[in-house]
């Protein structure tokens, strides 16, 4: 049996930046929150006129207001336009795969429940590569949010059909206009079990960060479908909801009962362009939580042993 | 059966002859998957191992939900077991196809007890060739256990009938029976020993052969007995991996299932995915949370992972990947063996995409190669294939207790605050990427992100073709210099001569087998076992120019040009040789020694 030589060499683990002195540490209360600029890293690569700056910019916003660390946070996302996220932010972040986004982001919301997982995408990332992805993530309850920038189109790939674009538009795959029905993200996550479900458009900055924020504060899996006008593929697509082009936004009656998902499941029905705000909450145990408690019974059995200890026990039985 | 003492002609035919001593014996066990032969099987497997012995098995299980004809092989022996031998001593049959399929496995003289409760055909001609004994096991069964008139329990009869043929430690054996049925009901051990006892005490004696082991070699050696998948799932336990995620595939999901039981204990968590996707992508996900994790499959679950796996090598995250291969493609032979995931272990995927890919050849090799694995994956910040297979991940072996208070390693993450970071530091002294996990705090407030997209040194994405260029390079170097820590193998039997086999994964037993045989019949052949199949040990070329032939051993085709199987191709493209030739089948059985040394005679005889 052919080994290598172990032990290498004691693993270094920043390479170069390891000789580099260690930082002067600084208490957690004495950090002041983080301005725009100390957040912010690339300068986004979107057209101007975008809706996903208004996103960015929100979050932004968020951290600076509830005072997260830049270790703190996470920023996950997929492929695709909006999913450019993380490269904006100045905090720890992975640019994943196209339609992964999901499974990646409960990877580490699972082994490291002291981060903030955030997860950004579009509606093709999200609802067609990623269909699956999203009602797992959904029916697991996996704490993270998940902010889907709805454009109703491929814009990286420059105006395809997306799985949310409306019946008749013209795209470059169906130049005689859409024919397949969209699907309907509010619908879509309840019934996968979602436990906070909301809406939310970018051209209300308001808003966005409102809903974004009660995402974040949510025990379990948060999804919030942002729409987000691509203004080179897709003009227009949601004056209807914007007041400033001529559309109403519309809450959501105060009356709605969040707990109730056939009232949610049915509010999602309404006509174009729909209303905003929480469809659907509830406080429903989460994959992180089932896995602790898995784990502390577990351990407790085991109490006061060291690892190798306990699969000594295993390989006894196996003797 | 290799007999080292011939037991003395009975003075007079109702005198028990006295036990013949044996130094190793084939035992093949035929019937349905539902009566429990594997569970006999690995009684005798666990008595070897508690009996200093050297044991391996070989199972085959039908694909079909439930039932199905089934074997389970073991091969018991005082010296050392290469392989689980190409015929059986004894075969025991418990039903008229049982004896039809497998009266030809065994050696010419060799014993077949046969359950005469269901074989009733017995061809003239074999009884000549072979010993026949029929009992009536089925029947015998239900009486011992009280005539519920079901013959459950009797593979616990079939196992005393052995115990008493072979003077096998009862004392051991009873334990064994107790562990085994602690946890149920009493009524349940009470059954099992009525029929065991039932199985030990049937007049055998007069009308077989006894035998008795020499003691094993391995004296004084704690050892312990598992299958090929579970000693890869304990070795990652203990290397410190304590996340992973998979999908149910065979023969792959044996080890989910065990991580899934045993992590809590350690902290840990496996977590069931809905998709091959899904699970590489959460293990991927859980390395970059700073500790390496673990996904898995077989063969087409392989294929759906390997665009994440890309992704793995691009932004450089540490990860274990176990393809435990099986017949494909696509669905393929699903419960049978092949070595025909190599070129996408390799090269799967689109783009440059070096990682590491290395072949457990035992089942204690796969313990061992778990932690190595782990350690190449964080020492040099990649992706590791472990590529084992169906044989390997089904057969029980009986090996050394490891000293796990040695080897049991904690690789929690360091999340201390650093000044500055580069994950992607084209000047690091050894090249090599160096992740800080999130929760890191940054001084500088320059934060990375890890990517698939090309990048820059701190993982922002670049069009630029020189950074391409200097990040391609550098992802290849590491893996040079992972080459250079990889000691040439040893040449097993002479260092020079007529034919040098090379094998790599789980056939390195038949053929080191092989080379004993021929040995012994003074042919010219030695071998060389490959472990680390990504990147290629440096130096091979010289051991293989010592040697007039150079035959590649391996479980797959022949290839469309003819010349051998993926390792053969991917050793050609080292070394330009064209003496290097494949010899390959792709039956989906293990290889048997006759078969090898068969094909080593064509290859090197004809023109």
């Amino acid at each position: 049996m052919s080994s290598l030589q172990f032990p290498f060499d004691v693993l270094s683990r920043t390479g170069a930046a390891a000789s580099l002195p260690a930082p002067a540490v600084i208490l957690d209360q004495d950090r002041k929150p983080l301005t725009k600029k100390e957040v912010s890293a690339d300068h986004p690569t979107w057209c101007p006129g975008c809706g996903d700056f208004s996103v960015l910019a929100l979050y932004f916003k968020l951290i600076e207001r509830r005072k997260i660390w830049h270790e703190k946070i996470t920023t996950v996302a997929g492929i695709g336009c909006s999913s450019r996220f993380p490269y904006f932010v100045q905090a720890h972040g992975a640019h994943y795969i196209h339609g992964r986004a999901l499974p990646f982001a409960t990877g580490v919301s699972l082994s490291r429940p002291d981060l903030h997982v955030f997860v950004f995408g579009g509606d093709g990332d999200a609802f067609s590569i990623g269909g699956n992805h999203f009602v797992h993530a959904a029916r697991k309850n996996v704490k993270l949010t998940y902010v889907v920038m709805d454009n109703q189109v491929y814009g990286l790939t420059k105006k395809q059909t997306s799985p949310t674009s409306p019946i008749g538009y013209k795209s470059k795959t169906d130049i005689w206009g859409a024919a397949d029905r969209p699907l309907n993200p509010m619908k879509l996550a309840i019934t996968a079990g979602a436990t906070f479900v909301a809406r939310t458009t970018a051209t209300n900055p308001n808003h966005v960060l409102e809903m974004m924020e009660a995402a974040m504060d949510h025990d379990g899996f948060s999804f919030v479908e942002c729409l987000s006008e691509c203004v080179e593929f897709y003009e227009g697509a949601f004056d209807a909801a914007n007041p400033r082009k001529g559309g109403k936004f519309e809450l959501i009656s105060k009356e709605h009962d969040v707990t109730d998902e056939y009232a949610a499941y049915k509010l999602a029905d309404a006509p174009w362009p729909g209303q905003f705000g929480i469809f659907y909450k509830a406080a429903k145990p989460t994959k992180n939580q089932n896995e602790a408690k898995i784990i502390s019974d577990h351990r407790a059995k085991v109490a006061g042993q060291a690892d190798w200890q306990i699969l000594q026990k295993s390989f006894d039985r196996m003797k | 059966m290799s007999a080292v003492v011939e037991p003395p002609a009975p003075s007079s035919p109702s005198q028990p002859r006295p036990p013949a001593k044996i130094t190793e014996a084939v035992i093949r066990l035929a019937g349905n998957s539902q009566d429990g032969i594997q569970a006999i099987g690995g009684f005798l497997a666990r008595l070897a191992g508690r009996s200093e012995q050297e044991v391996m098995t070989f199972m085959t299980i039908p694909s079909t939900i439930s039932g199905g004809p089934s074997i389970f092989q073991v091969r018991v022996g005082s010296g050392e077991v290469l392989t689980s031998g190409d015929e059986a001593d004894l075969l025991m049959a418990f039903y008229q196809h049982s004896y039809n399929d497998h009266l030809s496995s065994l050696k010419p003289g060799g014993i077949v007890i046969y359950d005469s409760d269901h074989v009733t055909e017995l061809k003239p001609e074999n009884l000549e060739k072979y010993r026949h004994i029929g009992v009536a096991i089925s029947s015998l069964t239900v009486e011992a256990i009280g005539g519920t008139g079901r013959d459950k329990g009797k593979n616990v009869f079939a196992l005393g009938l052995l115990a008493k043929m072979f003077d096998l430690n009862i004392p051991k054996l009873t334990r064994l029976l107790e562990e085994r049925f602690a946890s149920k009901d009493a009524s349940v051990l009470t059954n099992a020993m009525n029929a065991f006892n039932a199985g030990y005490n049937y007049e055998l004696a007069t009308a077989a052969q006894l035998f008795q082991f020499q003691p094993g070699q391995n004296v004084g050696q704690a050892q312990v007995v598992m299958s090929g998948n579970e000693a890869l799932a304990w070795g990652l336990i203990a290397a410190g991996v304590r996340f992973g995620a998979g999908y149910p595939i065979t023969p792959w999901s044996d080890i989910m299932e065990l991580l899934r039981r045993e992590l809590p204990k350690y902290g840990g968590m496996f977590i069931q995915c809905e998709d091959e996707i899904a699970s590489i992508s959460m293990a991927i996900g859980g390395s970059y949370g700073g500790r390496v994790a673990v996904t898995g499959s077989s063969g087409p679950g392989i294929s759906l992972k390997t665009e994440a796996l890309g992704w793995a090598v691009m932004a450089e995250m540490p990860l274990i990947v176990v393809d435990v291969q099986r017949g494909g493609p696509s669905t393929g032979m699903p419960t049978n063996i092949e070595q025909s995931d190599l070129n996408i272990a390799v090269f799967g995927g689109h783009g440059d995409s070096p990682r590491v890919v290395v072949a457990p050849a035992t089942v204690e090799d796969c313990f061992y190669t778990a932690i190595e694995a782990v350690n190449v994956a964080r020492k040099f910040s990649v992706p590791v294939i472990i590529l084992t297979d169906q044989g390997i991940a089904t057969r029980i072996e009986a090996f050394r207790l490891p000293d796990l208070q040695k080897l049991v390693q904690d690789i929690s993450p360091d999340l201390s605050a650093v000044a500055d970071h580069r994950p992607y530091d084209l000047t690091a002294p050894n090249g090599v990427t160096r992740h800080l996990a999130p929760g890191t705090r940054v001084a500088s407030g320059k934060y990375p992100v890890v990517t698939g997209l090309e990048h820059d040194e701190l993982g922002h994405p670049t069009g630029s073709g020189k950074l391409h260029t200097a990040m391609t390079s550098k992802r290849r170097n590491k893996l040079r210099r992972l080459a250079d820590k990889i000691p040439l193998p040893t040449v097993f039997g002479s260092d020079h001569g007529n034919v040098l086999l090379v094998s790599w994964g789980s056939s390195q037993g038949p053929v080191q087998e092989a080379v004993k045989y021929a040995q012994a019949e003074g042919i010219s052949v030695s071998s060389v076992h490959i472990k680390y199949v990504n990147p290629l040990p440096n130096g091979l070329d010289a051991i293989f120019s010592r040697f007039t032939h150079v035959l590649v051993v391996e479980l797959n085709d022949e290839g469309l040009y003819g010349f051998g199987g993926q390792m053969t191709a991917l050793l050609r493209s080292r070394y330009c040789d064209p003496k290097i030739v494949g010899l390959t089948k792709s039956d989906g059985l293990t290889w048997k020694i006759r078969e090898i040394l068969e094909r080593v005679h064509t290859l090197t005889t004809k023109a």
